[in-house]
């Protein structure tokens, strides 16, 4: 690249790496196409890399803030907060890793449950945060989905979620394997209500969330290129010795093999879901 | 009779030995050994209750792991009379690591769902080791909805290292598979008795152990990883699997104590592999115990006290 560096204007030229100091936070590089991008641009885009479409991972608050009407909103489970009742410890005290996640993420656990509205119809959405702890579902996570879809059944409104999460929380044992039962015995009831509910995938939705509510939806929707399994692709590889198939456990090879409904790209998700809800509870077209 | 003894087990391997070679020595012969053999066979007893009586985390899931543990197949002409087995998923295929088909309990007709892991090489194949693809958990899933139909109580068993981790389980919704069985069995309308008999792993082990009541046998683990997975995870290094099976609590006198199991069935001395025909013994009463209980109430009754229990699961705190 030396020929090329010589014709480069100097004042344009980048000596040896980013040595000049940028605002914190002013510019952001996607992990996909590595193409730098403004902030302000990426967020009007969604998280959504403008260069390559990549869907970024997004916080659990800020997916509801941007899914949700403006206005009447109703946080459902705010004062649920995790204990360690395992006193479990590893490498670092089970306490100390949600004191560091809660700090990281303003978050108590997570999920984070909301009642409002998208375009006017009447919702309970439920978000995971996947920078807590791995979104890992544990007690709290599973209490909150569980009130959601109560407040949704006993509302007779739909309820939306959207899943990212590596799966049960280790740390609390047991308990965390008997969320899955939990979460898909209130879906259960729901279903028997009659009331819909879409689970839309994004990355990564993986072991017991993906084995439990996530891919119970009436309606499946994934973004694109998520990773969406049971078992990571590291585990299966060690398991069957193969290399796994190009876009293995991605939303368009879920697709193609029928395990969900649709694609959608992140900007158009209020609208489908929007629609297809409008068209469920038989309302007119938002 | 070799029966396998686990490293723990030594001292008690030692002395079985001795006493097999006095065994030996006094057959045919005229020498008197027998005082000798009784002394010794008391004192092998006795080294087996204590050691027994303190066993490590680690040690039982070694046991629960055990080559020689009676399995779903043992205990069901054990068990049960007239148990025929029924196949497939309707869809896809017949998955062998999933057995289970219409038999009787005292008479009673029963639906029996069980993991099979497979006793040789060969069946181990076969049975793919007890890890289910998505065409189990649905032939299971079928068979539920048989039982329920039929007013038929669901007994199973559950002996899983976990769900495959393999491309065609995947490739045909392996997470959805054991979701939807999630969602069936906290509404099925009919008794569900799940029993713990040798390794309970994770999703795979849940995806038939939702019901009314959750048995262990002594010497059974139940787990949301394997101590192995738990450890290469959280210390990153498999070789911590002890240190995780104890932080995970993963005993059904540990899980007892926490509430998540319901009924501890106690082994024979030494394992339920020692004397698998007394094990069967302690599960049937268990079973029969268990149901008897269960037929004083009307299915809504059972779906809304299953419910209730699963909505218990799980401690938090909640302010304002």
């Amino acid at each position: 690249m030396n020929w090329f560096r010589k014709l480069v204007p100097s004042r344009i030229r980048t000596e040896g790496g980013s040595k000049r100091t940028v605002p914190e936070g002013l510019w952001t590089k996607c992990e996909a196409c590595s193409a730098i991008l403004y902030r302000a641009e990426l967020e009007r885009e969604l998280d959504v890399c403008p260069k390559c479409g990549h869907h970024m991972r997004i916080g659990a608050r800020l997916r509801l803030e941007r899914f949700l009407d403006p206005g009447q909103r109703r946080e459902i489970g705010a004062g649920l907060e995790p204990v360690d009742a395992l006193k479990f410890r590893d490498s670092k005290r089970y306490r100390d890793r949600l004191v560091q996640a809660q700090k990281a993420t303003g978050e108590k656990d997570a999920l984070v449950a909301m009642e409002g509205a998208v375009r006017g119809i009447p919702v309970v959405a439920a978000a995971f945060d996947f920078a807590f702890m791995g979104g890992s579902m544990g007690a709290v996570v599973g209490e909150r989905f569980v009130r959601a879809a109560e407040t949704s059944r006993e509302r007779g409104i739909p309820l939306v979620c959207f899943s990212a999460s590596g799966g049960a929380r280790m740390q609390e044992a047991l308990f965390s394997l008997m969320q899955m039962a939990k979460t898909a015995a209130a879906l259960a009831r729901l279903e028997e209500r009659g009331v819909p509910y879409i689970s839309v995938l994004t990355d990564p939705t993986m072991g017991g969330v993906s084995a439990s509510l996530a891919t119970l939806g009436d309606v499946l929707i994934a973004e694109p290129r998520a990773l969406i399994g049971f078992a990571g692709p590291r585990v299966i590889e060690q398991t069957v010795r193969e290399t796994l198939p190009e876009g293995f456990q991605r939303s368009e090879f879920l697709l193609e093999h029928g395990a969900i409904d649709m694609i959608v790209h992140r900007h158009e998700l209020r609208d489908t879901i929007a629609g297809l809800l409008a068209q469920f509870t038989r309302r007119d077209a938002p | 009779m070799n029966l396998n003894f686990l490293d723990f087990e030594r001292p008690i391997a030692e002395l079985e030995a001795k006493i097999q070679e006095l065994r030996f020595v006094s057959d045919g012969q005229d020498l008197n050994l027998q005082e000798e053999i009784q002394r010794l066979e008391a004192k092998s007893r006795s080294l087996t209750e204590s050691i027994f009586s303190s066993l490590t985390t680690w040690q039982v899931t070694q046991l629960a792991r055990h080559p020689q543990r009676p399995l779903t197949l043992d205990y069901i002409p054990r068990v049960f009379t007239e148990f025929r087995e029924l196949h497939g998923d309707r869809a896809f295929a017949d998955d062998p690591s999933i057995v289970g088909g219409p038999a009787r309990l005292d008479g009673r007709p029963v639906m029996v769902i069980g993991h099979q892991k497979g006793r040789d090489t060969k069946e181990k194949i076969h049975r793919n080791w007890g890890m289910p693809r998505p065409e189990g958990y649905r032939k299971a899933l079928r068979l539920m909805r048989l039982a329920e139909r039929f007013s038929m109580p669901v007994l199973t068993f559950i002996d899983t290292p976990g769900a495959y981790p393999g491309i065609g389980a995947e490739e045909r919704g392996q997470s959805e598979a054991i979701a939807r069985n999630l969602m069936y069995m906290s509404a099925l309308r009919t008794p569900v008795v799940c029993t713990v008999i040798g390794e309970g792993g994770s999703g795979g082990a849940l995806a038939i152990g939702v019901g009314d009541r959750l048995l262990m046998l002594e010497y059974s683990t139940y787990a949301v990883i394997s101590p192995e997975g738990c450890a290469s995870i959280l210390w990153k290094s498999a070789d911590k699997a002890p240190e995780a099976a104890e932080a995970m609590g993963i005993t059904a006198r540990r899980l007892e104590g926490l509430g998540l199991v319901d009924r501890v069935i106690p082994e024979p001395l030494g394992g339920a592999h020692r004397d698998p025909d007394a094990a069967a013994a302690a599960l049937r009463e268990a079973l029969v115990e268990e149901l008897e209980r269960l037929a004083a109430h009307a299915p809504d009754e059972l779906v809304e006290g299953r419910r209730a229990r699963l909505m218990s699961y799980g401690h938090f705190k909640e302010s304002g």
